[in-house]
Parts: structure tokens; sequence; C-alpha cells
């Protein structure tokens, strides 16, 4: 380490041109990055010094830098989101990694996500099991009196906590199987315990079980990796609910 | 009964289900197994006693066809389901990852494990049920020596250690496949879950150490 705290570090970062090609490590040795900066702002010294040089900056995705919005990913040193507990990536600092360290930054990698360039890949898979089932259709209009719908504290409580997914995808990138149940049963479990989601409780269960099968994530081996690598603590006991709501919607179904 | 649709059976959900219910049957069939076993240590005569009882039922066959159903319903869709697996991830990862986000070396072997247990299984029967039959009679009544020929196998020692070596994969796939059936039955809740987790332990280290401890009383005693 210099004198003035900063550090140096070794990084190999994915690069791939497209889809369909065949992509490799590039390695780069970045000084004087401070343990004050965000993950995502070390990656910006990196492209703006890659800029300056006259070379290609690395594609990676990022948007609120916050922690809200689930759009930064990359898979750092092995890790969705990174090494530390309940973080994105745009949370992460520096202060996490030591002088000299050898950083292994790629991307989520799963058939489901296909990487568009370099850490960029295509979550869209996730956007259409969300569309497959994980809204309420509401005539809107004036909203009705609070107290005309009770929900049990306990249950609000658990929604809460469903509700919290940002849908980034690092549970199915931290998956052996890449499997999206925890995404997928989050937002079952969202509306399944809430008054409004009761008329199309069933028929979201089928549906948005029947899209995430369909979209080459992997099944469910109860590993808890996905939970471990959740920037929100997503439990892992809402993968076993998408498994009972499933359940019972397919023992209740009708062909009418 | 309401009657399941057949998407239920078509998806990797359902699919999971059965898995995990005929896995715990089997961790049934396997319990019983062992605490059968166990009746060795009562002596040569309780041991060939019990056996002869239990394959004179005429009722073994119905758990036979039973035992064989579970089986191959539980190898069939892990089978299916780690093909659709390892097809989700066509390109590894060049880095591990590391504390709590790993996924544990038991967890990331169970279908490994689950083809070394179906090589031993098809072993075990081919040395145990339809191996040498050696008989002896007690009063007046013929029945199978089972005891002699297990004092010849576990005097081996080769057969002893690749014995010993099979149990102790069969422990590893229980301690994760018990816990994780029931999550796949819907049972996952923070009052119950730490508790089925470690009864699931508990109940394959006791499932392995039972069935190793008769080998090993063999081989060093007998």
């Amino acid at each position: 380490m210099s004198k003035d705290g900063n550090m140096t570090i070794h990084l190999e970062v994915w690069q791939q041109e497209g889809p369909n090609e065949k992509g490799h490590f590039l390695k780069y040795s970045l000084e004087q990055v401070t343990p004050d900066m965000s993950f995502l702002e070390m990656m910006d010294v990196l492209n703006t010094k890659l800029i300056k040089e006259g070379k290609r900056p690395v594609e990676f995705d990022h948007d609120c830098r916050e922690g809200i919005c689930g759009t930064c990913s990359m898979v750092i040193n092995g890790d969705p989101h990174g090494p530390q507990k309940a973080t994105t990536t745009c949370q992460l600092h520096m202060r996490s990694f030591k002088d000299g360290d050898r950083v292994v930054i790629e991307p989520f990698r799963a058939k489901a996500f296909p990487v568009i360039r370099d850490l960029v890949v295509d979550r869209t898979s996730f956007d259409r099991i969300q569309q497959a089932g994980g809204y309420v259709s509401v005539n809107t209009g004036n909203a009705q009196d609070a107290n005309n719908l009770p929900v049990r504290k306990q249950d609000a409580d658990m929604a809460f906590n469903a509700a919290a997914c940002i849908g980034c995808g690092a549970c199915v990138a931290a998956c052996k199987n890449a499997s999206a149940s925890l995404f997928t049963s989050a937002k079952i479990a969202h509306l399944a315990l809430l008054p409004q989601g009761q008329p199309e409780r069933e028929e979201r269960a089928l549906a948005m079980v029947a899209q995430m099968d369909s979209e080459a994530f992997g099944a469910c081996t109860n590993t808890g990796a996905c939970s471990a690598a959740c920037p929100k603590e997503i439990p892992l006991e809402h993968i076993s609910k998408m498994y009972r709501e499933f359940a019972t919607a397919s023992s209740r179904k009708r062909d009418s | 009964m309401a009657k399941l649709n057949a998407g239920y059976f078509k998806s990797t959900v359902g699919q999971k289900q059965i898995v995990g219910l005929m896995g715990l049957l089997l961790c049934g069939f396997v319990f019983t197994h062992m605490l059968g076993n166990l009746i060795i240590f009562i002596g040569p005569e309780a041991y060939n006693m019990y056996a002869y009882k239990l394959v004179s039922n005429p009722l073994i066959y119905v758990a036979e066809a039973g035992l064989v159903a579970m089986f191959v319903g539980h190898i069939v869709l892990t089978i299916k389901l780690t093909i659709h697996n390892k097809k989700s991830r066509p390109q590894a990862y060049a880095v591990s990852a590391s504390g709590e986000k790993k996924t544990t070396l038991v967890q990331k072997t169970m279908a490994h494990q689950g083809i070394i247990i179906l090589v031993f299984l098809i072993l075990h029967l081919i040395t145990f049920k339809w191996g040498t039959v050696y008989t002896v009679e007690y009063d007046g009544l013929v029945v199978r020596d089972l005891f002699q020929l297990m004092v010849e196998k576990f005097n081996q020692p080769l057969y002893v250690v690749g014995y010993l070596g099979c149990l102790v994969i069969l422990t590893m796939h229980l301690s994760h496949g018990f816990q994780s059936s029931f999550k796949s039955l819907g049972f996952n809740h923070p009052q119950y879950e730490p508790k089925i987790k470690c009864a699931g332990f508990a109940y394959a280290a006791f499932v392995g150490f039972g069935f190793i401890s008769q080998p090993l009383y063999i081989f060093f005693f007998l």
C-alpha cells in the first residue's frame, strides 16, 4: 500500500464481443485505488484509463448505484455481487480488498442470461417470468379504505420481505443449477400473502412456474447459495412456499 | 383426491417433489434395513431367523415391488433433472464462490454420490441377495445362513474398505437429501427448519454408523 493508503489491484476482467463470440480474460493492474471507492467507481477509473489509452472500455451494467434497482451484476472472485453479505456490487467498496489483491470479474453465467457484451447479460427472462403472473389485475379508481383490507401482521412482514427482491439475478448466478427458484418464489409469495393477490393466486403460481421452466433455468436443489448471495437476503423458505402454492394450484386446476 | 394435471409432472417443481418424496420413503427403507442388520449383534440364530421371517412373508413381494418403484422413480427423475440442470450453465465460472456464498462439496456432488450408491446397490444385491446360499438348521427348520456369508465377505480387507467407502458416500447423500426433501415437499419454516436439519444429520450419522458397525465387528472380532 502506498503512503496515502491507496492500493494497487490486479484485475482479470471477462471480455466477450457478443453473445455468440468466445470470451476470455484480460488482465489490468490499476494503481491509486482508494479504499473509499465503490467497486463500480473502480471500474469507472479503469474505463477512463482504457479510453485515454485508446482502448475499448469494459461494458458493465449499472444504474441507481444505491443498491435498489438490481441493475448491477458481476461475479467477483466467484461471488455474485462480491464478498460482502446483503450488498449489491454498487454498494461494495474497495475497502473490502487489500493492496495487491487479484480480483477476477466474470458475468452472471446462465443459459437463461446470455452475455450481451463483456459483463452485461440479458436478464429479460426474469421480465417474462414476471409478466407471466407477477401482477394483480385491478380496476383503477379511488383507493378504498385501508381498513377494508385487513392483513395479518405476520403476512404483511413476509410479503414485504419477498417484495424486497430487486430482480438482480444473483440467485441464478450463485446457484449451481442456475435456478431461478428464489426469484420466482419471492414474486409468487409476495402476492400470495396479500388480499389483493388472492383472485389470481393459483393461476399466478402455475403460469410463473411454467414460464420459469421454459426459460432454461435449472431446478432447485436447496443448497441455499441463492439466499446467501441475495443482496436483499430473501430467505430460502419462499421456495418451499412456491412448491406448496404450485402443488395446491395444480391439484385444483380445472380445464374450463 | 383431486387429480393432478399433467403440468405438475412435467414441471421441475413437481418432479423435484416426487424425487423428494421417493427419497424420504427410501430414507425409511434404509433406516429399517440398518436396524435389521443390527440384529447380528444378538447372535447368528437371531439374525438368520429375522432374515427367514422377512423373506418367507408373502408381503415381501409387494414391499419389493414398492421399493423398486421408489428407486426407479427417484433415479430416473434425478437423471432427467441433473441433465436439465447441467444444461442451464453451459459455461462454468473460472473462480468458485467462497464463504457463505459457497455450495458445499456434498451438495455439489449429490448426483455423483447417487451413481456410486446405485453401483453399490447392484453389487450389494449380487453379493448378498443373489449370492452363495449356505444353509443352517434350527430345531429342524433349514434356513439360509446369511450370517456365514457376511462373515466370509467381511473378512476380506478390500471388501470391507470398499463397503466402508460406499457407506460414507451414502451418509453424505442422506445428510443433504433428508433435509432437502422436506424443503421440496414444502416444509421450510424458521420454527422447525433447524430441527429438521439437525434430525437429518443425526439420522444420516446413525444410519452410517449402524451400517459400518457390522463389517468392523466381523472383521476385527470374528
